[in-house]
């Protein structure tokens, strides 16, 4: 199976014997398949170079004309072996590494990648797409642009992918540091390295080939000697990482590199790039054909995948590199029909001509040669982008034809080829061709010679400009291999140097990476309480509130769960709330600067609502405040605002420096509310404290001591019952709520959820800051006046835009309603008055207690009167509604207070 | 990018919460003009600016000093042990 090749048809090639210096184990096959068939190569290929020895040389389609192309630097620099692999689009097949079992297909096109049906578009489309074309003619009629759309977008491009596929692999970040991180692992990459480790700093090399040895790779013997450096290299301390992708060079030496599914984001002290070169590719018609390569790209195929790339070649060259090429293709048995040396010969005329797509003969200067190979080497250009985006300033070098980084940024170090030590190569004229305009200068955007000039002609006569009309350099390549020769295209036809041309701005990525990568790990923290496999157990329905997992409800009937608590015995576990503790000579002065109300004067024991404003005025978080001796507070914040709560108080702290310390103690308690006519009961079977309605009064705090457990109980009316809620440390709440229930069984315990907790509440008519409030609403106008005490000695936070509102008077008001026809509107449901929305409905739930539909709505102030009549918009049609101030369920509070 | 922790030492942003420019409350009641400033009027400094930070590693409030322009911050102190204090 050593040869997939296709015996008797030029261009057919196969394996070479066994060479010393090779990098496939031929004792190794590994398989895949391409298009559904199985293909053989070896361990040590790439797909590329597996898919090149079994004969394949269209590897894609172009962008716009569908053209066949075949591997041209196979170095992970062009885009023309872009294939989708195991169903991601869009992968340089050249340089990944080769999996067993890798499923590998085409892209872009229509048929098969031999025979695109939509290789039309360069037949006949050629006249009728320039630059824009699809600006100017699908603009009339515009209603029909979305058909065009949806045509063109077939059309053109590159991989699909599959709408409706989920994320199949899992990415992930991770943090490095590195004192030096070297940026390309050729030979002056791995020199600096090793000296920088010798120096005895931490040393990091990555490179984007399958291996570090970047140009020594394509020489003969290259693979043995990369592997001796890079030994050297690991010996001397340094870590070497590749295939790896540096996406960017960013300020304080940030470098997020690209290692396959994992993004590592690099901090280093000295960055040092070593990006080497990218060959260029010479312009002249049939520059494209399949078999027309760059020289490295042919030199790896012969040394490192012991591959003969073809039978007969023609090679044109600016520098050193094409006569490599010709030497190494020679040893590996393919005829030299013919080098043309650049820097020695007149630019002379080329036009290169094939059948079906692949290179059949070249003519120079109107002299033919048959060849199924044709090397082209430009001068070879500084990989300077890196430098460039990371603000690098780059020089035209007229003498040389290539562009140098100048002006380095700090802590940035340039070595080895990219500084422009690159010899003395020729300057090939910006055209070799003489007739034609199939001159590519992009390949991966199909833009020619002639699109440039097209360009020019409508006036866009600035590179930038020019770059955003035509698409030139914008492709997958990045503008590796059409960056200087579309700049010098552009001299030529503007007639001005290319220093003033100037280059267009190097942005990240450096290479297209997929959004995955950037995205992360789809990572949801998510917050379990200590009870959370106790719910599940009883047949919860968990829910997202915030970043914690509760259950919504344990069946079918939320509804019957709440009026339960009514009749019987809930426990709820809420140990989502925020819980801090506030401790300090300082603790209740400290309150009352942040609280609307007074907290100093909160008898020790005792309980009292809070809510918490900015200075804006704006309700930011509400719950309950327990003072547990003269300097401790313990405060309860919503199962949300936890967090917001600890750093706005420290915050303040930070400002006011009082003598005063915080704990957030949130995830360290759990915390029950057990809740009902039968609660009482419930709590005598499991403690020994004095839980009578003397000895524990509504809203009171007391140190008591549960199923053996020491814990704080509140008092509250939570849920508009009779109840105790439970704080106590969390590796104890399965053993607390177990022993409730069991000990209470008589009493008829039953678990209830957030969705019960919300109509018993509502029932109450408690407000849910952030449902029933939003980032506008004040105190005042959510109707709780009675919490603001101005007599306070210290201007607290939000007093004074609350003045403010009592100054310009009130405009809305959060109040409560019924629907007397029983139809249920949505939260959110606009309130109408006279046609016009005036306020909204914020909850709305239907009340089995009270068989009503209930809910709080804002109502404009005027409206805000009981019994007063207001229309809300139900199925779209205005349905009146009935104000109802104060608690639905229990005004009085005598249950509370039972 | 990276900001010192008083604390925690140098860590990388994402590890620390920006609170935005420090400001300074009024002393006395404000006027309508003056709360409105305060509230929601900033500098916008192209330039050396003083903020405010949260370290999540340590939960603790720092000012820093960052330039806008460079993102180099080039000083951070926890205003409780400065003699400038926050200057709120």
């Amino acid at each position: 199976m050593a040869s997939g090749a296709l015996p008797g048809r030029i261009g057919a090639v196969s394996r070479l014997d066994p060479q010393p210096h090779e990098r496939i184990d031929r004792s190794k096959p590994v398989s895949f398949t391409f298009e559904g068939k199985a293909v053989d190569g070896f361990e040590g290929d790439t797909i590329g170079s597996a898919l090149y020895a079994s004969g394949r040389r269209v590897f894609s389609r172009s962008f716009k004309y569908h053209r066949p192309r075949g591997l041209q630097c196979c170095s992970g620099h062009c885009a023309n072996c872009q294939m989708t692999v195991d169903g991601i689009p869009n992968v340089r097949v050249c340089t990944t590494p080769l999996r067993s079992g890798a499923a590998v297909k085409g892209q872009n096109y229509v048929g098969s990648l031999e025979r695109d049906l939509m290789q039309a578009t360069d037949k006949l489309g050629g006249p009728f797409t320039p630059p824009g074309f699809y600006y100017k003619t699908f603009i009339r009629p515009r209603k029909l642009w979305p058909l065009y759309e949806k045509i063109l977008r077939n059309a053109a491009g590159l991989g699909k992918l599959d709408p409706a596929g989920a994320r199949t692999e899992r990415v992930d970040g991770e943090y490095r540091h590195a004192d030096v991180l070297v940026l390309g692992g050729g030979q002056a990459g791995l020199d600096a390295a090793i000296e920088a480790a010798a120096g005895g700093e931490s040393v990091v090399v990555i490179d984007e080939g399958p291996e570090v040895g970047g140009g020594l790779l394509a020489d003969r013997a290259g693979v043995t000697t990369a592997r001796a450096l890079a030994d050297k290299a690991r010996a001397a301390g340094v870590e070497l990482i590749a295939p790896a992708i540096a996406i960017g060079l960013f300020e304080q030496g940030f470098v997020p590199v690209a290692v396959g599914n994992l993004l590592l984001k690099f901090r280093a002290e000295r960055v040092i790039v070593a990006a080497g070169i990218v060959e260029q590719p010479l312009v002249f018609p049939g520059n494209d054909l399949i078999g027309v390569m760059l020289p490295d790209g042919v030199r790896r195929l012969i040394n490192y995948w012991s591959i003969k790339p073809g039978e007969r070649a023609v090679v044109i060259t600016a520098d050193e590199r094409g006569l490599k090429a010709a030497e190494d293709l020679e040893a590996a048995g393919v005829e030299i029909a013919k080098v043309i040396d650049l820097r020695e010969a007149e630019p002379p005329n080329i036009e290169a001509r094939g059948r079906r797509g692949r290179v059949t003969e070249i003519h120079v200067n109107g002299q033919s040669t048959k060849c199924d190979l044709v090397v082209m080497s430009g001068s070879p250009q500084p990989n300077y982008k890196l430098l460039a985006q990371a603000g690098a300033r780059v020089a035209y070098d007229s003498a040389r034809g290539i562009f140098v980084p100048t002006d380095l940024p700090e802590n940035v170090e340039a070595v080895g080829a990219v500084t422009g030590d690159v010899g003395t190569p020729a300057v090939p004229s910006p055209v070799l061709g003489y007739k034609g305009d199939k001159c590519f200068v992009c390949f991966c955007e199909d833009q020619t010679t002639k699109d440039l000039k097209y360009a020019i002609r409508e006036g866009f006569d600035s590179i930038e400009l020019s770059k955003r009309y035509t698409t030139v350099t914008m492709g997958p390549c990045q503008g590796r291999l059409c960056h200087v020769n579309s700049i010098r295209v552009y001299a030529k036809a503007t007639k001005l140097d290319e220093n003033t041309i100037g280059t267009t701005t190097a942005r990240p990525p450096y290479t297209p990476i997929s959004m995955g990568l950037l995205a992360g790990n789809p990572q949801e923290p998510k917050k379990r309480t200590s009870l959370h496999h106790l719910h599940k157990d009883l047949g919860g329905r968990m829910m997202w509130t915030g970043q914690w997992r509760r259950p919504h409800s344990y069946g079918d009937d939320p509804g019957a769960e709440a009026q339960h608590v009514h009749k019987a015995l809930g426990l709820i576990d809420v140990s989502t709330l925020g819980k801090i503790l506030v401790k300090g000579p300082d603790a209740g002065a400290f309150l009352d600067r942040v609280y609307p109300n007074r907290f100093s004067d909160l008898k020790v024991g005792r309980t009292r609502y809070g809510v918490l404003t900015g200075d804006a005025g704006r309700i930011m978080d509400d719950g309950v405040v327990a003072r547990i001796d003269d300097d401790t507070f313990y405060v309860s914040a919503t199962s949300t605002g936890a967090d917001g709560v600890y750093q706005w108080f420290t915050w303040w702290n930070a400002v006011w420096f009082m003598d005063v310390q915080f704990a957030n103690l949130t995830g360290a308690l759990a915390a029950i509310n057990v809740a009902g006519p039968n609660a009482r009961a419930a709590m005598e079977r499991v403690s020994g404290d004095d839980f009578s309605a003397e000895g524990f009064a509504y809203l009171d705090a007391k140190h008591v001591t549960v199923a053996g457990v020491p814990m704080l109980a509140l008092r509250i009316g939570f849920v508009g019952e009779l109840g105790y809620e439970l704080h106590f440390p969390s590796p104890l709440a399965e053993h607390v709520w177990d022993t409730i229930i069991a000990e209470g069984a008589d009493l008829d315990p039953k678990p209830f959820g957030l969705e019960p907790q919300r109509i018993l509440r509502l029932e109450k008519g408690h407000v849910i800051i952030g449902q029933d409030t939003d980032s506008e609403s004040n105190l005042l106008e959510a109707a709780m006046p009675w919490l603001v005490k101005n007599d306070k000695e210290f201007d607290w936070v939000g007093k004074w835009a609350t003045q403010q509102v009592d100054d310009r008077g009130l405009n809305w008001l959060l109040v409560g309603f019924e629907s007397p026809t029983g139809a249920m509107p949505v939260e959110g449901g606009q309130v109408v008055v006279d046609g016009k929305s005036s306020g909204r409905v914020t909850s709305v739930r239907q009340s089995d207690e009270l068989g009503k539909v209930i809910g709080l709505a804002i109502l404009p102030t005027a409206l805000a009167v009981d019994g007063g009549r207001f229309d809300v918009q139900v199925n779209g049609k205005p349905t009146p509604m009935t104000v109802r101030l104060g608690a639905f369920y229990d005004p009085a509070g005598e249950k509370v207070k039972s | 990018m990276l900001v010192t922790c008083p604390n925690c030492g140098p860590r990388e942003v994402q590890e620390l919460r920006c609170a935005g420019e420090s400001t300074t409350r009024p002393k006395t009641t404000p006027t309508q003009r003056e709360l409105n400033e305060y509230i929601y009027f900033r500098a916008n400094e192209a330039g050396l600016q003083r903020e405010w930070w949260f370290c999540r590693a340590c939960e603790d409030w720092f000012l820093a000093e960052r330039n806008t322009v460079t993102n180099e911050v080039s000083r951070t102190w926890h205003p409780a042990r400065s003699p400038e204090g926050s200057a709120r």
